[in-house]
């Protein structure tokens, strides 16, 4: 097989898989917090990436121009999911929970599909696309520009989570609650604020994920299904609760999805056959994840 | 009186714990409460520092009531509870430990003189600043555990069992930390199984039977008192 190609293939994976990690540490910071999975990630990050549509259709801005607001109500959403409904369950059999926040998931769909139809939608001329060609070529390489940005976007989110997490005084206190919510609130930290700012972190990061997907990828009401369901197995793969563990998991799914049909040679229709069964050795082998406590 | 119980009942899922709790501590004391397993030593710091809600009865601090309070606003007030068995945040370093606990609004502008009389006090804690808590001795981490509650500058320092599973030699150390504490104006309310050094140390002591205040006075007295020695303290 031609090295250029495969070159090729895992550099795209690297790509993709940035923004699968960025997905994915939202759900892993909310569970890591709290032991909450939330079932309606896929849905915020549909919501996000709609959020990009209509700033460009409605106010004509570009989705990287508005996706400081896309992010700021991509943190509000997740602080009110918290405050509307899962403080209600924080303390309800885990089968609630997981209702809670899959029933929240299919209702925002249903809203979605209500007042926007399900019709695939996508940005008109996303600046990202029109910039340098829209691609850029290194050696045999070619990557385009949105997923160049997509990338380089979730890395600088995972830097600045990082050191939010691990050298501010609240990341401490987050950090903190996580382990002992009890002992935390000796030290006078609230924990109910600290499980509002995860969920509002959690979905921020979905935001940003996808305001930059919105400028290459198809805008419908079912969108978030498969990437939330490739942002759990990421998050399994990595180590529930494990933010180092999302991005390697995130770039190990990305380069396995892309990489191995150019390595093996078959149609990349069945690139998440590949994906999963991947996940499912992992978990085989290694039930607490890469990077994981449980 | 800095602290005032009266009455105090709590439950731990429906199951009481506490029935007739009743105690003072005064500004600047060293008060331990003392007697068998199961009496309700931890219950009735954990009833204070509101982890535990009370059924009945009445907490004061500074004459503003604490019942009822939730555990983060009660530590605002400037009352330190250090856990029995430490409980750590095992996955942060010793200083991360440190400065969790000088989280509260009234604690955080001083802490960095916080920081520096916790290191002083305890010189060892400044070598194994920068290690995971959870990889220290258990007496390492007893000593964490005080430190991280005196970041809070607390006005009361409430110490659960501090020389529970402690190397012996540790033990004294423990304890000659906690006569300096108290010597720097901290009041501390003291529950320990080592009877004989906290009543040693106690400005006032109270005996706890199945729930509830049956004897008190002077440590000096309640270790000379041969009824309270025998029936409930096995001395």
């Amino acid at each position: 097989m031609d090295g250029d190609v495969l070159l090729q293939a895992i550099a795209s994976g690297l790509l993709i898989g940035m923004v699968y990690a960025l997905i994915s540490v939202g759900l892993t910071l909310i569970f890591g917090l709290m032991e909450i999975v939330n079932f309606a990630h896929g849905e915020f990050l549909m919501l996000a990436m709609y959020a990009a549509f209509f700033g460009r259709s409605l106010l004509g801005l570009d989705p990287m121009l508005s996706m400081p607001a896309t992010v700021g109500l991509l943190f509000l959403l997740g602080v009110l999911t918290y405050r509307g409904l899962i403080s209600r369950i924080l303390h309800a059999p885990m089968l609630a929970q997981i209702f809670a926040t899959f029933g929240l998931g299919l209702f925002l769909r249903g809203l979605a599909q209500f007042f926007w139809s399900s019709d695939f939608r996508s940005v008109q001329d996303p600046f990202l696309a029109g910039l340098s060609g829209g691609n850029v070529n290194v050696g045999a390489v070619s990557l385009g520009v949105p997923q160049i940005a997509a990338a380089c976007l979730a890395g600088l989110a995972f830097l600045a989570l990082y050191l939010f997490i691990d050298r501010s005084r609240t990341g401490l206190a987050l950090q903190a609650v996580a382990e002992d919510r009890a002992t935390a609130s000796l030290m006078g930290i609230n924990s109910d604020r600290m499980f509002a700012l995860g969920w509002g972190l959690g979905a921020a990061c979905v935001g940003i994920a996808g305001a930059v997907l919105a400028t290459f990828y198809y805008i419908y009401p079912s969108v978030g299904v498969v990437f939330a369901l490739i942002a759990f197995i990421t998050v399994a793969l990595g180590g529930f609760g494990s933010v180092p563990g999302a991005l390697v998991a995130g770039l190990l799914v990305g380069l396995v999805e892309v990489v191995s049909p150019t390595l093996f040679g078959f149609s990349p229709a069945y690139k998440y056959a590949v994906v999963f069964g991947f996940y499912l050795v992992v978990v085989l082998v290694r039930p607490q994840g890469l990077f994981g406590r449980f | 009186m800095l602290l005032e119980v009266s009455r105090l009942s709590a439950a731990y899922a429906g199951v009481p714990a506490l029935h007739d709790v009743s105690f003072g501590v005064g500004e600047g004391q060293i008060v331990a409460l003392v007697g068998a397993n199961g009496a309700g030593k931890t219950t009735t710091l954990r009833t204070i520092s509101g982890l535990l809600h009370p059924v009945r009865g009445q907490i004061a601090f500074r004459g503003q009531r604490l019942d009822g309070q939730p555990a983060h606003r009660i530590a605002e007030l400037g009352i330190a509870h250090v856990p029995e068995g430490r409980r750590l945040f095992s996955r942060l370093t010793v200083r991360q430990n440190l400065l969790v606990g000088a989280h509260g609004k009234r604690a955080r502008a001083s802490e960095n003189e916080a920081m520096e009389r916790v290191l002083t006090m305890f010189p060892r804690l400044r070598e194994r600043a920068d290690q995971r808590a959870g990889t220290l001795s258990g007496g390492e981490q007893q000593m964490v555990a005080i430190a991280r509650g005196l970041m809070l500058r607390p006005v009361l320092l409430m110490l659960d069992e501090p020389s529970l599973g402690i190397a012996p030699k540790l033990v004294d150390e423990i304890f000659t930390t906690i006569r300096a504490i108290a010597r720097e104006g901290t009041t501390i309310l003291l529950v320990e199984q080592n009877v004989r050094e906290s009543l040693e140390l106690a400005d006032h002591a109270y005996v706890l039977q199945t729930g509830s205040t049956i004897a008190d006075g002077t440590g000096a007295e309640i270790l000379a008192s041969d009824l309270i020695r025998r029936a409930y303290l096995g001395i």
